[in-house]
């Protein structure tokens, strides 16, 4: 029996059937079980929306809160300005940065995070009063050790201070990289400041080399550089102009504007 | 081996012929999954699974498994059941699953997988080697919930997530080891669960391939 079973024809006989009906199991496991598992990364990406917020609260319904407490809105990148065009419940900037229409090159210089292709809209999402959010939550992603990792940063309504970040897809070394999650890094970020005191366009915020100081540096994550670097270069990217900058200048300029006004209101106050 | 009996197959691999603590296979995964009791509790079905049904369509097939492709054969089984396993657990738990990350994957190169379909499924009859499977995981899994009771009590506090020793940065009183949450610990605990079974078990003890000579004196060195 060894001798036909070991047969050329045998050998590549059960090679193949053994291949069909494995592959067969396998996908029709992937198929079927599809839908219950986008459903499960819709929820992940709603839970970290929350918690990136520090809306979340384990046990909590996360669609119902989400939907009360979560305002999506379509953003022109180019413009900072919000656009009905789509509707923000299906739109997904992440795959129209494929369409040539939708998207545009990025190259170079211009390139910090690796992304090759970016999308004009994206969808935000803000917490509180739409015209007036306590909190804008912005859609990150860039390149870092080992792939792409997404993720969000919550900035409070001034458009300058950051609340937190958090990575809900990456490929990150556990233990190292990976510590990307690590709520105690990610507790660092509360309070930090995006862009410096002269209203620099180009976002002052970065991952340190070691520990941080400063309101614009984050200690880094110890043997993990490139994926701190990599968290680095896409804030750089997303919160230049390039990204959300023109969109969170709109914030900044209205608390300018609200100091000023303050300020004559005192100086009014002084002369009377 | 002698001959094998159902009671037998299913029952020696959890204390007397522990894959982990007796043939020490597994090992890796041992270390990576026991931060705590319900992570080694899903490891452990997914292992319990993989074994089983790899053993069982390995034992199907073996009168025509070509032996010059034999270990193909068996990984291509066990490949598409973890796979399979992996699918299922991003459907219906999909925060176990983030937890577990690339360790249900690996259970591909899990030795003890291997080891069985290769040495026991291979020349045995399909229900005592699906038996086998279930043994072999269970004999796993008996190390894992041990290792992850011990890391999870000593470095959380608490046991299948519900606290028991209330710790100190939540405002009580137990200082949590934070070296048993990190792998390196999960070695020191296999290290005594092996001792305490060969301790019961003296049989286990491996005869010394040699023998190690008393100090040299200045005397004889000169």
């Amino acid at each position: 029996m060894a001798q036909s079973n070991n047969s050329i024809k045998k050998i590549l006989g059960v090679a193949f059937a053994l291949c069909i009906v494995c592959s067969v199991i396998v996908s029709t496991a992937a198929v079927a079980l599809r839908p219950l598992q986008q459903l499960n990364q819709e929820l992940d990406r709603k839970t970290n929306i929350l918690s990136v917020a520090n809306l979340y609260e384990p046990g909590m319904d996360v669609n119902a809160v989400f939907e009360s407490a979560v305002i999506p809105r379509v953003v022109d990148m180019r413009t900072g300005e919000y656009t009905d065009e789509f509707d923000p419940a299906t739109y997904d900037g992440f795959e129209a940065r494929r369409d040539p229409a939708a998207s545009r090159v990025l190259s170079g210089e211009r390139d910090p995070a690796g992304l090759t292709r970016v999308e004009h809209f994206t969808t935000v999402y803000l917490v509180g009063d739409e015209e007036d959010p306590e909190q804008i939550i912005l859609p990150i992603r860039g390149q870092g050790l080992w792939g792409l990792m997404r993720g969000f940063m919550a900035v409070e309504g001034d458009g300058n201070t950051i609340v937190g970040i958090t990575y809900y897809e990456h490929a990150e070394t556990p233990g190292l990289g990976a510590e990307v999650n690590n709520p105690r890094w990610q507790a660092q970020w509360e309070g930090k400041q995006i862009f410096d005191e002269e209203g620099s366009p180009v976002p002052a915020i970065r991952v340190a080399k070691g520990s941080g100081s400063g309101e614009h540096e984050v200690d880094g994550l110890s043997g993990a550089t490139l994926t701190s670097n990599g968290v680095t270069n896409m804030l750089q990217f997303w919160l230049s102009p390039e990204g959300f900058g023109e969109y969170l200048a709109k914030f900044r300029s209205g608390i300018e504007q609200q100091d000023a006004q303050d300020a004559d209101v005192e100086l009014e106050a002084e002369g009377a | 081996m002698s001959a094998a009996t159902p009671k037998g197959v299913l029952t020696t691999p959890v204390f007397k012929n522990n894959p982990i603590a007796l043939q020490v296979l597994g090992i890796c995964s041992a270390l990576a999954v026991t931060t705590s009791m319900s992570v080694s509790l899903v490891m452990t079905m997914a292992v319990i699974f993989v074994t089983a049904f790899s053993n069982l369509f390995v034992s199907l097939i073996r009168h025509h498994i070509p032996s010059s492709i034999r270990i193909i054969v068996q990984m291509t089984i066990i490949a598409s059941l973890v796979i399979v396993v992996d699918q299922i657990l991003k459907a219906y738990a999909y925060e176990m699953s983030k937890q577990l990350s690339v360790f249900v994957g690996l259970i591909i190169t899990n030795c003890i997988v291997m080891g069985r379909a290769e040495g026991f499924a291979m020349t045995n009859t399909p229900g005592l080697s699906f038996l086998d499977g279930i043994g072999n995981g269970l004999g796993y899994g008996f190390i894992l919930m041990t290792v992850g009771f011990f890391r999870e009590l000593f470095g959380s506090g608490s046991v299948f997530g519900f606290t028991v020793l209330h710790p100190i940065q939540d405002g009580g009183w137990y200082v949590p080891n934070g070296l048993l949450l990190l792998p390196p610990s999960a070695f020191f605990i296999i290290g005594l669960i092996i001792w305490v079974l060969r301790s019961l078990n003296p049989e286990q003890i491996e005869e010394n391939e040699f023998k190690m000579k008393h100090n040299t004196q200045p005397k004889e060195a000169v």
